[in-house]
């Protein structure tokens, strides 16, 4: 539940910020906003300079699935380490096939690394950030596998060195998880492996005739 | 007596920038170095003997945890949270299933709260131990390290005994933790308390005033407030720099309100600063865990009023339709979780671990995004290592204390 701080802080920013919104998704604690893109580091930078929240905690995208509206939507957590209030900032990327959001990194540098690794891992660009690099996975490694519609299992790789393909002739990385646990091969359902929370399509109600 | 000789300077010495050519050298350190604990790669790029440009190198270690978790019920991740900080599992069990109660709004017994914040604490012990032990290692004092060492070893027994495992415990379930603290164990946790402390005392001795190690530490690394802050460090590495800010006293979680403990501040924000820093919280921790032996209030380790998200007892399992199917739901199709959004960081030994849960009421987050301290810590390092010097960098690393399994994730 949100404290009566957390909504006291929500209510004075909405009545002093009239571009912004209240998140539409419960929040289960800190103050939640939905900003929209050309106002966000607008917003963020007055957030830093006037009410005093000095550092961002976490950056994190989120996929809303392959047929939604707005596919895309990117949230970074910043603290105050006066007040120790959180707020969370909610931006829609606005194109479904080459999503992109301003990056916040001219306001707080620590968004560089945490911004690159949703880059890499859901493929969200955000403009304006200095590095837009990989991270986690090597820089010619072609998915995003975050998203959605990215299996469990991984896919084959093509290797990208050509000295390794002419030596080993292996042409592909195979899939990382294919066969283990809680994992159906690419592009089947999880039928024959475990059950697991995700798939239901074992239970009665699902059932297949 | 003999005419002294006039002796004749070149010049040389006044045209060293002309006559000594400098060369940069791109370096690589890593990614399998014994001082980048784990499997960090630092590549640098060195002018002699100092560094001029930084840059990480990392996912060596990276497993997908956010994509795991996605696809399995809120339980069956607890023991994918211990392969994060793997040197101070329990809190990472601890944040987790705080997150998810906070989620679901669900309260714990009293019992529950205080041995989380046991294990918390005894955890973060260990944590810090290893830490300081491998970090004298790494600037040259290898004894240190077999002390801590020793004592680390205490904490762990005191685990077997407690969780069954000693490094991946898996302590905690949503809404409770697994075992009850057995017969006579407390007594054991008081008594493993009274040595560490001796242990930490030697260790300060072998330290404190060691010049070799003072030298190698006071006034390297120097992370200003400003950085600190702009780069969202927490824990040890934002407190060095004068920020007093522990999530244990800012937002009390898991009764922590309740026990008597302070938060050290140091100003300078170098390597020895967090040296003290942690040597400190060591005392501080040791003092909280012998508050909980003394207080540990009595009663169920589990919620009891929370049947969509707690496994009922085995034995009534074994007796009842009820409890079967309840079980049974639970197990294969995950707690019953409300539809939201939480966000809830906890004080780790390496700073304040967040967990973000996006869940759309099923029994699996929709997404789930943890916030490594560690990662953020090393995200400092092109800003923090260039102007020092090459044998500078051990120290630092050491002395940021990370772990590649919760940076990578």
């Amino acid at each position: 539940m949100m404290t009566e701080k957390d909504l006291e802080l929500q209510n004075a920013l909405l009545a002093k910020y009239d571009y912004v919104k209240a998140r539409s998704v419960r929040s289960a604690d800190h103050a939640s906003f939905d900003v929209p893109a050309d106002r966000l580091v607008e917003f963020a930078t007055q957030l830093r300079d006037v009410e005093g929240f000095a550092a961002v905690q976490d950056c994190e995208a989120i996929d809303w699935g392959v047929g939604a509206g707005t596919r895309f939507s990117v949230i970074w957590h910043i603290c105050n380490h006066t007040t120790h209030l959180y707020i969370r900032l909610c931006c829609d990327a606005a194109d479904n096939e080459h999503p992109s959001v301003p990056s916040l990194c001219g306001v707080w540098s620590g968004c560089n690394w945490i911004e690159r690794e949703q880059f890499d891992l859901m493929g969200v660009n955000f403009v304006g950030h200095p590095d837009m690099r990989r991270i986690m996975m090597w820089d010619e490694y072609p998915y995003h596998p975050l998203r959605k519609d990215f299996p469990l299992a991984g896919v084959d790789v093509p290797y990208y060195d050509e000295d390794t393909v002419a030596q080993a002739s292996i042409k592909v990385q195979p899939a990382p998880q294919n066969g283990g646990p809680f994992v159906a091969t690419a592009g089947t359902t999880k039928r024959s492996s475990e059950p697991c929370g995700l798939d239901q399509e074992w239970t009665e109600g699902h059932r297949k005739n | 007596m003999a005419t002294p000789i006039e002796l004749e300077f070149s010049d040389s010495a006044s045209r060293e920038n002309e006559l000594v050519r400098s060369e940069k050298l791109d370096l690589s350190m890593g990614p399998s170095h014994p001082s980048t604990h784990g499997v960090l790669r630092l590549q640098l790029e060195v002018d002699g003997e100092i560094v001029t440009k930084c840059t990480p190198v990392i996912g060596y270690l990276h497993r997908g945890d956010d994509k795991l978790a996605e696809n399995m019920t809120y339980n069956q991740f607890v023991p994918f949270t211990d392969r994060m900080d793997y040197l101070a599992p329990i809190c990472n069990n601890v944040a987790y299933a705080l997150a998810v109660e906070k989620l679901a709004d669900l309260q714990v017994p009293e019992r529950c709260a205080a041995l989380r914040v046991l294990t918390c604490e005894l955890s973060r012990v260990s944590s810090h131990l290893l830490g300081l032990g491998v970090y004298a290692m790494d600037v040259g004092a290898m004894t240190v390290f077999l002390t801590t060492y020793t004592e680390r070893e205490r904490i762990y027994s005191l685990f077997e005994e407690l969780t069954g495992a000693r490094l991946t415990n898996s302590y905690t379930r949503i809404g409770g933790v697994t075992r009850d603290a057995p017969e006579g164990w407390l007594k054991k946790v008081e008594i493993a308390c009274d040595k560490i402390l001796k242990g930490v005392d030697e260790m300060e001795a072998l330290l404190t005033r060691n010049k070799i190690f003072v030298d190698r530490t006071k006034g390297v690394g120097v992370i200003t407030k400003e950085l600190a802050l702009r780069y969202g460090l927490t824990g040890v590495n934002l407190r060095c720099t004068g920020v007093e800010s522990d999530i244990r006293k800012d937002r009390p979680y898991s009764g922590y309100e309740q026990y008597d403990f302070d938060v050290p501040v140091t100003t300078v924000g170098d390597c020895y600063d967090r040296y003290l820093l942690k040597t400190e919280e060591i005392r501080q921790s040791i003092r909280i865990i012998r508050q909980v032996c003394k207080t540990l209030p009595a009663g169920p380790i589990v919620a009891q009023d929370a049947k969509d998200i707690v496994l009922p007892p085995k034995s009534r399992v074994l007796n009842n339709i009820e409890e079967l199917i309840q079980n049974f739901m639970i197990t294969t199709h995950g707690p019953k979780i409300p539809a939201g959004e939480v966000y809830f960081e906890a004080e780790n030994p390496k700073g304040a671990l967040g967990f973000f849960i996006h869940s759309k009421g099923e029994g699996h987050p929709y997404r789930l995004h943890v916030r490594g301290p560690s990662f953020i810590s090393l995200s400092t390092l092109p800003e923090l290592i260039p102007g020092s010097f090459v044998s500078d960098i051990p120290a630092i690393l050491g002395s940021l204390d990370f772990v590649q399994g919760e940076c990578d994730r």
